[in-house]
């Protein structure tokens, strides 16, 4: 699997692609498999304000709940209305399903590029064996 | 130190995700939770569920014993079928609950849960009179679950008629499985139709691969317990330690039918008694809010603590989140608009009748 090089990564697994002035945030193609088939996405309010290394908002699949991450500090300034129906759609397409755009980025989560992040992920996926 | 079943090296062939269940490291899931799902709903699944607890009871005084340990009633049971019961303490709260099958008279062969079965098997010894012989031979036995509607098709390929149990609750003892000598059980945890089929451990992977083998033109797929657990919950089946607890009564879990307060005694049966009409009773919720609600949460009515849910989650089959609940029973009927508390947010829930899903036979 080949990362996207147009994002910086976290070592929780989620994307970050800063665009236009905000920052959008998703979870990567690793996360989502881990994770299973979603069935609820859970997320924050447009004008709420997220902060680098907290929850946003969270996740859920059949057996579990799972924290997502904010790579950032800064305001909501979208939602992923559409993600709130389709959960599935973090599924079939991580790397287009964004969460949330956030502005006035103040503060960044350790992020990593493309190729760390390729690394990172084969180094978790070691531990599993 | 936690327990493996003779499969577990099995698992990692079929892509199984492994996590500590009942002090077992059991499989969650193999290709997914959904798919596995909808194959035990639609054509057939197959389960290791070796970490149940298997003990026999035999002598003179095996069936007074069944009588006066469990809540069910045993006087009745034939050779060759099955019934389940709960198990009471002195106040009326679940031990657990098992399955008893009648192997010929005076020979009885009971099944119980992986978590709780030292705790049983000390409580039934303690409670053991007269000829009475209690063996627990759990580590001997492989326990696999065939579940679908194509499961009889499965079998039927592998074994001549007379073999196959007919009725849902009945068995078949010593049945040749290619060389295997096994129990054939009409039983399940699905709220599909299947089989239970317990065998000795050295022959594991053989019945296992054979089943996997044989059910492959079926479209067979190898389960993990988290397609266990979502089955079980749309038919409304309770687990233990959720649905039931040592201070759970049976009547308040929606066991009614399996409690028999007409026989002379049993344990826990005055405490019962002296109970009355439960105060808080088992129920479905339907999820009108958005979220996903889980087990062991607060539920709510008009800012009232009236409960806390046993199960929950999103369900496959009927394609909606659904949960269980234990509440007052002034907030039970049918249609009650309630709350249910998820990690800080209030979810709109509405009881429902139990089960969400009845196989159409």
């Amino acid at each position: 699997m080949a990362y996207a090089t147009d994002r910086k990564y976290t070592k929780t697994h989620e994307w970050v692609k800063t665009e236009g002035g905000t920052a959008a945030v998703g979870i990567t193609d690793y996360a989502q498999e881990q994770l299973g088939a979603l069935v609820f996405v859970n997320l924050p309010m447009e004008g709420d304000s997220v902060t680098a290394g907290e929850p946003l908002g969270d996740v859920e699949s059949v057996k579990a709940v799972s924290d997502i991450i904010s790579p950032v500090t800064g305001t909501v300034a979208a939602i992923n209305e559409t993600l709130l129906d389709h959960p599935e759609r973090v599924n079939s397409d991580p790397d287009e399903a964004w969460f949330i755009k956030v502005s006035d980025v103040t503060d960044t989560d350790e992020l990593l590029d493309a190729a760390a992040y390729e690394a990172f992920v084969e180094e978790e996926k070691a531990k599993e064996q | 130190m936690e327990k493996k079943t003779p499969l577990y090296d099995v698992y990692g062939k079929y892509g199984g995700k492994i996590i500590s269940f009942g002090g077992y490291l059991l499989p969650v899931q193999f290709k997914g939770i959904m798919e596995e799902h909808m194959a035990v709903r639609t054509a057939v699944g197959l389960f290791d569920v070796s970490h149940m607890g298997e003990i026999t009871c035999r002598g003179k005084d095996a069936l007074a014993f069944l009588n006066r340990v469990l809540t069910n009633d045993y006087t009745s049971l034939k050779t060759g079928s099955a019934r389940y019961s709960p198990m009471c303490n002195d106040k009326g709260g679940i031990v657990d609950d098992l399955i008893v099958y009648k192997v010929a008279d005076e020979d009885y062969f009971i099944v119980v849960n992986a978590a709780t079965k030292d705790k049983d098997y000390a409580w039934m010894q303690a409670h053991v009179h007269g000829d009475c012989r209690l063996a627990d031979v759990s580590d001997q036995y492989i326990q696999l679950a065939l579940q679908g509607p194509k499961a009889e098709d499965v079998l039927r390929r592998l074994l001549p008629d007379e073999a196959i149990p007919k009725k849902p609750y009945t068995a078949k003892f010593h049945v040749d499985l290619q060389g295997t000598d096994t129990v054939v059980s009409r039983t399940g945890y699905t709220g599909e139709d299947g089989f239970e089929l317990y065998f000795a451990v050295p022959d594991a992977e053989k019945v296992w691969n054979l089943l996997l083998e044989t059910g492959r033109p079926y479209g067979i797929q190898p389960c993990g317990l988290g397609a266990r657990d979502t089955l079980r919950m749309e038919a409304a089946m309770p687990l233990y330690g959720q649905e039931m607890s040592d201070d759970i009564t049976p009547l308040e879990a929606g066991l009614d039918r399996f409690v028999k307060l007409t026989k002379p005694d049993f344990i826990g049966k005055a405490a019962l008694v002296a109970a009355g009409e439960p105060q808080r009773v088992r129920v479905g919720l339907k999820v009108t809010g958005r979220g996903i609600v889980r087990e062991h949460m607060d539920v709510w009515a008009a800012g009232k603590l009236v409960g806390h849910t046993t199960s929950g989650t999103y369900c496959p089959y009927v394609k909606r989140p659904i949960a269980m609940a234990l509440v007052d029973r002034d907030h039970a009927a049918a249609g009650t608009p309630l709350e249910v508390d998820v990690r800080g947010r209030r979810v709109a829930v509405e009881t429902e009748p139990l089960p969400f899903y009845t196989r159409k036979k």
